[in-house]
């Protein structure tokens, strides 16, 4: 009998065509690193005559002031940290027990489709998610849930002084909805990835379902669930426009999580058009600048974190 | 009933979804006692035995119906929690499976802790005493706290059966030990059968019909979810009653 195989391309075609396509992905992603580095050029030089007139201030100095041109960010750098923790705090254990529900006790039909549900939450607009706060979420703190926090835990810091509806806390809350789908799609992924023979390992011990889910489910994921957590920071810690719909638009300390506020990146959304001195604008710029490191660095992280475990 | 019989199983069936994949099997193991479990692959072995305790179940879509008696009493019976059943016949599964985010001692003495047990020397005891019957402790008595997933593949599986005898099961199902094993790491298995016995009845699925004949009492040889002959190994390998018993332990199968 004959056989037909096609006829072989010679090795030294291949070769080159490996070559060729081996040399346009390198110099693909060799491009991609370096726009990250000219994107922080740009940023630092925009920031320079920020950087050099108010230099450590900037950081430390609590006022911001574009009449006084008084620039110091530690509100919105503090408002920032306080909105995205809340997020965390939030979403965290929620997003964890969500997967882990889904993974390992609903029937895989209803996991799939409920799954498929709560990755959906990631495709909503940021915007569409700020209408939401402005038109349902702040009426309903402001009418039930503030009353009930000031008049009942009014004794607490964190809850005195007047409400609003809008305020740290909306923009928490806001965001702990917002970062759900990436820790939740990550956490997923990874219980994913431990084969069913580590869980009828803990079974045929003895282990109940909750015991399997700690030995075999939790305690060898940890380190790419904090890798899920601090992605769902970083998103948090970036997020933009839904937060400066619903945080009051303050730059201003304040330990209340009902007293407006604002954050990082909503002062530069929203003072960006009409910032009109050099300065005002350099210190914007400054705020990018910092904004950016700190969620390069955050992303950097959680990456290697989840990367780590997905080895296994 | 034999007063030694320490498992005894009657018509049970078990499904995947609406395909039924144990189709009425029946038979009894003793006390310290090999049985061995042959037939060719996709015959049901996996699924029979892991119908002994209960873990069939735990698959989406399974279940299973009939008597299983362990030590007289029916463990599927309505009361019965599959998870108290689980304690008293342990599992070796076809690739080792230790804890990977757990140390040596800590794999041996998982199943302790979950009866509770927390006394450290009580442990410590039990983890010596568990590797040494699984012909371990010797390779690993200087690195207890080493992870269970650094030894090599032949001695996780003598990690996972002295994981599996640290809680005292009276019958211990061993799922293809050796398949995944070098012949060296298979020999170390076998040997420890010989010994096993005399804690536990061992019931064990194999593939390998040399590796039956060498190590077990009883043979059971499965064929598309039936049990075609049961008996004696020595009888079921020289003079089998049925002819697809010959047919296949002569290797003129299909
Ligand atoms: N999780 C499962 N879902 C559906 N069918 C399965 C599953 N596991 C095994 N089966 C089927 O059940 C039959 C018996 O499988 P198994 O008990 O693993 O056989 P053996 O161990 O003898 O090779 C096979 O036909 C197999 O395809
Ligand atoms: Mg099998």
């Amino acid at each position: 009998m004959f056989s037909f195989s096609p006829r072989p391309k010679s090795r030294k075609e291949t070769h080159l065509g490996d070559f060729i396509f081996a040399s346009l992905l390198r110099l693909i992603s060799l491009g991609l690193a370096l726009m990250l580095v000219v994107i922080a050029f740009f940023l630092l030089r925009g920031a320079f005559a920020s950087v050099s007139r108010f230099e450590w201030s900037f950081i430390t100095d609590s006022t911001w002031d574009p009449v006084q041109e008084v620039f110091g960010s530690a509100p919105v750098l503090f408002g920032t940290l306080v909105s995205s923790s809340i997020a965390v705090l939030i979403a965290a254990p929620l997003s964890i027990g969500i997967a882990v529900f889904l993974n390992e006790l609903a029937p895989p039909k209803i996991g799939k489709a409920i799954g498929f549900l709560i990755e959906m939450l990631a495709a909503i607009p940021s915007v569409v998610y700020g209408l939401w706060g402005i038109f349902v979420l702040a009426p309903w703190l402001r009418t039930t849930v503030e009353p009930f926090l000031s008049k009942n835990l009014g004794w607490i810091p964190l809850f005195t002084g007047p409400y609003y509806g809008v305020g740290m806390l909306a923009a928490g809350l806001i965001l702990s909805i917002m970062i759900i789908p990436t820790i939740f799609t990550i956490s997923r992924e990874i219980f994913k990835t431990i084969p069913t023979t580590q869980r009828e390992a803990a079974l045929a011990l003895g282990a109940t379902r909750w015991e399997m889910i700690k030995i075999s489910v939790l305690k060898s994921s940890k380190s790419g669930i904090g890798g899920a957590v601090i992605l769902g920071l970083g998103r948090a810690l970036g997020e933009t426009m839904a937060v400066t719909m619903v945080i009051g638009n303050r730059s201003e300390i304040n330990l209340s999580l009902l007293a407006p506020a604002q954050t990082m990146a909503s002062v530069i959304a929203n003072e960006y058009a009409e910032a009109t001195s050099d300065i005002h604008l350099s210190a914007l710029i400054e705020i990018g600048f910092l904004l950016f490191i700190v969620t390069f660095l955050i992303n950097a992280f959680a990456r290697i974190f989840i990367l780590r475990e997905s080895r296994r | 009933m034999n007063p030694n019989s320490i498992l005894e199983v009657k018509d049970l069936h078990a499904w995947f979804g609406s395909i039924e994949v144990v189709k009425g099997i029946s038979m009894v193991a003793l006390e310290h006692t090999v049985t061995a479990m042959i037939g060719p692959s996709g015959c049901g072995k996996s699924t029979f035995i892991r119908c002994l305790n209960r873990l069939h179940e735990e698959s989406p879509g399974a279940r299973a119906t009939g008597q299983v008696l362990l030590e007289n009493r029916d463990i599927y019976e309505k009361k019965v929690d599959p998870v108290s059943i689980r304690r008293r016949v342990g599992m070796v599964f076809q690739k080792p499976n230790p804890f990977p985010s757990m140390s040596i001692f800590d794999n041996v003495v998982a199943g302790l802790r979950l009866a509770g047990v927390r006394r450290s020397s009580t442990l410590k005891e039990i983890v010596e005493h568990s590797l040494q019957a699984a012909a371990l402790w010797d390779e690993v008595k200087d690195k207890l706290h080493a992870l269970g997933t650094s030894l090599s593949g032949g001695q996780q599986q003598r990690l996972c059966i002295a994981r599996a005898l640290a809680v005292e099961p009276k019958v211990l199902l061993m799922d293809e030990p050796t398949s995944a094993l070098d012949p060296i790491s298979t020999g170390k298995i076998e040997e420890l059968l010989t010994e096993l016995r005399k804690k536990v009845t061992v019931i064990i699925v194999t593939h390998n019909m040399q590796q039956a004949a060498r190590i077990s009492d009883q043979t059971a040889f499965f064929l598309s979810g039936e049990l075609i002959e049961f008996g004696e190994t020595s009888q079921v390998f020289t003079a089998p009653k049925k002819e697809q018993t010959e047919r296949y332990i002569t290797g003129r199968f299909g």
